[in-house]
């Protein structure tokens, strides 16, 4: 994008020639925009909008109960220790971070009094550094004042190796100074341009110093209050059962004026996501019910009862089909799939793109996910102003098969492509999961028809997802040709989810296969636009970096993207929840109301 | 009969060590780990999920592991929950009065039904009533309790909202009220189990009293001029009950097995569930607690029933 056309647009906004929202909207239109945009605006020096939640209720509590059920309850409350979104969801009604996350990937102030900018004086011009002056007044659920030494003392309880903190990866390159008592300041050691994750949304959340700093290090599992949380949230904690039920009542001193609306809230967990659904949709026994991973047309039926409805928020999630760039069936040095092999009809870019065509995506949005997807070319697919404009996708057999045919592999005599003595036959592995077997067979029919073998097969996720060096079943280990699952973007920024495919990052046997780059895939190009990208400050060249990014992975078919995942979620036609595809549901939960 | 007691008590405990030696191989052997799910979340930085695994002694050897596990279960310490970050006996113990009071009343229940229309049907072997009754329990024993607690739920929740299919812990009433929901919510898991164990129980209530019924002695009871219910409850009954208490007792363990589906689709937060959880996120030590937890159940109702045995029947001496 013309950088200087941007910079003087960011100056019309300061000056309040040109206002946010049409600064947003030419945005969109050069197809740059939504929550980075907002980020464009506080690095480019101006303050971000305070989000206005369209809030209604004009007093605190009255609501009633708040009934959410998880199909697989928290098991633990301590926002540290949380090991998936069910843990981190439960911990977010009692603790709150200093930010969160809104629907459209703009920061909303929790417990700050402003959002960081340069105007402001919060952001440093360098990047190095964020200031966030704390809200006054806050007080945590036992009556003590919440201060800038809680936030310090976070950072140093999840850096703590003997902590065993699952947010250790956030706070251990960062450092965090107190200013004053409502003051903090965290430094980066280089540039970051992605300043807004640590304190920031569910790995954000702060624990009191006074009733965990006998607890830091090694003691951390013994702290009384892993299962009693004292936070400074919209619910005080009441009762908790692991895996069952998570209960709270209105905090009366809560910092947000007429907020929480709700006297009381639970989590009730266990059962399934299609009872789940039926609950909430049918029955309306419960208000709101998470990750819907329930198909379509069951979601469809259920709705026609009118009690309820299912709610989709957009983030970055990816369905794909990675292709492996190694030899699975070649063992050096006592490892397959080494990165010293090379995949012997993969390793033809024909053979790639031909593959690319036979995914009928449209299908299997129409038979599969229906409105819980999109379809994509790219794999990276938000915040929008990080998505590409240049890849696009295409369903042909007859290209396929031209494809195929010009590169060498013609039809044998078992109706199979061969070319040199190697036949096109491919092991398609994914987890087991309905929709993901569903995808299999679409894929594996047209293939068929192009001339390549398939054969499919399905490992539990349990062990599919695993770290388990001694199995070989695992995704990262890939010792099939294909595989085929998703990847979550846990934070509005495609710093994380894009770094994987870096050369450094190839799994092998050495990294014990915790490299992220399982497809074993290595392109300079690709390499020097991360390393660019990383370093890279102002936000526009850095958008352009990862654009870029993503298109090289689309020319060379390191992954065929197949479905833009949703997020889905089932709520009573009453409930006014507020969601985001960039965070976890209960990341707003303080704004979350009934119209009646 | 003390020394008895005791002596089967100390036979127990080789077999306990050798079915939780099973148990440890199996879960050690099984793939997955409980940091799976960190495996995918990029904040998760690989390190970090490498020091959990040594931290949690997951790369230690398996026997080393065994003999950590042997040595604080038996100074009283059930291990540590990966998942929740807390110990296992407060999580089994939170579960176990739920788990309790639905399989009591699901059992209860199956007696109430199985004995009077077992006893009643064998009275009158091949009649209107017998056909019935057969006929009803056949059904019931073919039908297994995830179908009919589905079932249930489609006709009493969705169809006729009656009453709620899921279970909740904490009901927000006191006194009565909170009885009747106490009872309304746990009527169908209570009806769905209930009912199919009183299906096979009835089968064998008949069975056993029709080979009573038939003896010399019951004739004589007869002959005495004794009236038909007093022969029938006082005579036959006492005697027919020495096999269906054995199969009420060796069924116990089985109906806590049964259990566990019915607890996941009714939600109800018993030790079934919480079985299931953790098998489904790899959380080794309170699968291992559970299923030993099990073990132990069996090995006592076995126990419980060679008592009994005593008791219905003098004749059968216990030493």
């Amino acid at each position: 994008m013309l950088d200087t056309e941007l910079r003087t647009m960011i100056d019309e906004v300061k000056d309040g020639r040109m206002d946010r929202r049409g600064f947003v909207q030419r945005m969109i239109a050069l197809g740059l925009t939504a929550p980075m945009a907002t980020q464009i605006l506080a690095i480019g020096g101006v303050a971000m909008a305070q989000s206005p939640a369209p809030y209604k209720p004009t007093k605190r509590g009255g609501g009633g109960p708040l009934k959410l059920l998880w199909w697989q309850g928290p098991t633990l409350l301590n926002p540290h220790f949380a090991t998936g979104t069910k843990d981190q969801d439960g911990s977010r009604i009692f603790y709150e971070p200093l930010a969160s996350w809104d629907s459209a990937g703009n920061l909303c102030p929790i417990l700050v009094a402003e959002i960081p900018s340069i105007q402001n004086g919060g952001l440093a011009a360098d990047g190095k550094s964020v200031t966030w002056k704390l809200k006054p007044g806050v007080k945590w659920h036992d009556g003590k004042p919440f201060t800038a030494d809680d936030v310090v003392f976070n950072w140093e309880y999840a850096r703590d190796p003997a902590t065993a903190a699952l947010t250790i990866g956030v706070y251990q390159d960062i450092s965090v100074e107190k200013v004053d008592d409502l003051t903090v300041r965290v430094l980066f050691k280089n540039p970051t341009p992605f300043w807004a994750d640590a304190f920031v949304a569910v790995v954000g959340c702060i624990l009191p110093k006074h009733l965990f700093a006998d607890y830091k290090g090694a003691k951390s599992r013994e702290a009384p209050n892993n299962l009693k949380p004292v936070g400074t949230g919209p619910y005080k904690f009441v009762e908790f059962k692991p895996g069952d039920l998570v209960r709270g009542e209105i905090n009366p001193d809560y910092h947000m004026p007429n907020r929480p609306y709700f006297d009381t809230i639970e989590i009730k967990g266990g059962g399934d996501a299609v009872s789940a659904a039926r609950a909430v949709i049918q029955t309306g026994e419960y208000d709101y019910a998470w990750n819907m991973q329930v198909e379509d047309d069951v979601l469809l039926r259920l709705e026609k009862g009118g009690k309820g409805k299912t709610v989709y928020s957009t983030g970055g999630d990816i369905e794909f089909i990675a292709l492996n760039f190694t030899d699975p069936n070649t063992e050096v040095d006592g490892e397959r799939s080494s990165i010293k092999t090379k995949h012997p009809l993969l390793s033809n870019p024909a053979v790639r793109k031909a593959l690319a065509l036979l995914v009928d995506r449209d299908a299997i949005q129409k038979h599969i996910y229906g409105r819980a997807g999109r379809t994509t070319a790219s794999f990276l697919n938000g915040p929008e102003q990080f998505v590409s404009k240049n890849t696009k996708w295409e369903f042909s057999i007859e290209k396929a098969t031209q494809l195929l045919e010009e590169a060498g592999w013609k039809v044998g005599v078992d109706g199979i492509r061969e070319k040199d003595g190697k036949k096109l036959k491919l092991l398609y592995q994914t987890s087991t999961n309905g929709p993901r077997q569903k995808t299999q067979a679409i894929v594996k029919q047209a293939c068929q028809k192009a001339g390549i073998d398939v054969e499919l097969k399905s490992v539990v996720a349990s062990v599919f997802f695993s770290s388990d060096v001694a199995n070989p079943d695992t995704y990262s280990k890939f010792y099939a040709d294909i595989e085929m699952f998703q990847i979550p973007m846990t934070q509005p920024d495609p710093a994380q989810h894009m770094r994987r495919f870096h050369s450094r990052f190839v799994a092998t046997k050495e990294n014990k296969w915790q490299g992220r780059n399982f497809p074993r895939w290595v392109n300079q190009e690709f390499d020097a636009a991360i390393d660019a990208a990383e370093a890279e400050v102002d936000p526009v060249k850095r958008a352009a970096f990862y654009i870029k990014a993503n298109d090289i992975m689309w020319q060379d078919t390191v992954v065929i993207p197949v479905m833009h995942r949703l997020k889905v979620g089932a709520a009573t036609n009453s409930l006014r929840p507020v969601l985001s595809g960039w965070t976890n549901d209960t990341d707003n939960i303080q704004d979350w109301y009934r119209e009646i | 009969m003390r020394q008895y007691i005791l002596r089967r008590l100390l036979i127990a405990v080789p077999s306990l060590l050798g079915i939780s030696l099973v148990l440890f191989t199996v879960l050690a052997l099984a793939p997955g780990d409980p940091f799976a799910e960190l495996a995918t979340n990029p904040n998760v930085p690989p390190e970090v999920a490498a020091a959990l695994r040594t931290k949690f002694g997951l790369d230690d050897p398996i026997y080393l592991r065994y003999l950590h596990w042997l040595s604080a279960m038996l100074q009283g310490d059930w291990g540590f929950s990966f998942v929740s970050r807390m110990n296992v006996d407060t999580l089994i113990l939170q579960r176990l009065p739920t788990t309790l009071y639905v399989i009591g009343s699901a059992q209860l229940l199956a007696l109430l039904i199985a004995i009077p229309v077992g006893v009643y049907a064998a009275t009158r072997p091949y009649s209107i009533f017998d056909q019935i009754a057969n006929t009803l329990a056949f059904i019931g024993f073919s039908l297994p309790t995830f179908f009919t607690g589905l079932l249930f739920i489609l006709l009493f929740s969705i169809t006729l909202d009656w009453l709620p299919f899921v279970y909740t812990t904490d009901i927000k009433a006191t006194g009565f009220r909170w009885v009747i929901e106490q009872v309304r919510q746990a009527l169908m898991p209570v009806m769905v189990l209930g009912l199919f164990q009183a299906a096979s129980m009835t089968r064998f209530v008949r069975s056993a009293m029709l080979d009573v019924i038939r003896l010399d002695y019951v004739t004589t009871a007869r002959a005495k001029g004794l009236g038909q219910p007093r022969v029938i409850v006082k005579h036959a009954m006492r005697n027919a009950m020495i096999p269906v208490v054995t199969l009420v007792a060796l069924q116990m363990p089985a109906v806590f097995g049964g259990a566990i589906v019915t607890e996941q689709i009714f939600r109800i937060p018993g030790i079934g569930s919480l079985l299931i959880s953790s098998i489904l996120s790899n959380d080794t030590p309170v699968v291992m607690a559970v299923t030993f937890v099990f073990a132990c159940l069996v090995v006592l109702f076995n126990l419980i029933a060679d008592i009994l045995y005593g008791w219905l029947d003098p004749r059968i001496s216990l030493r």
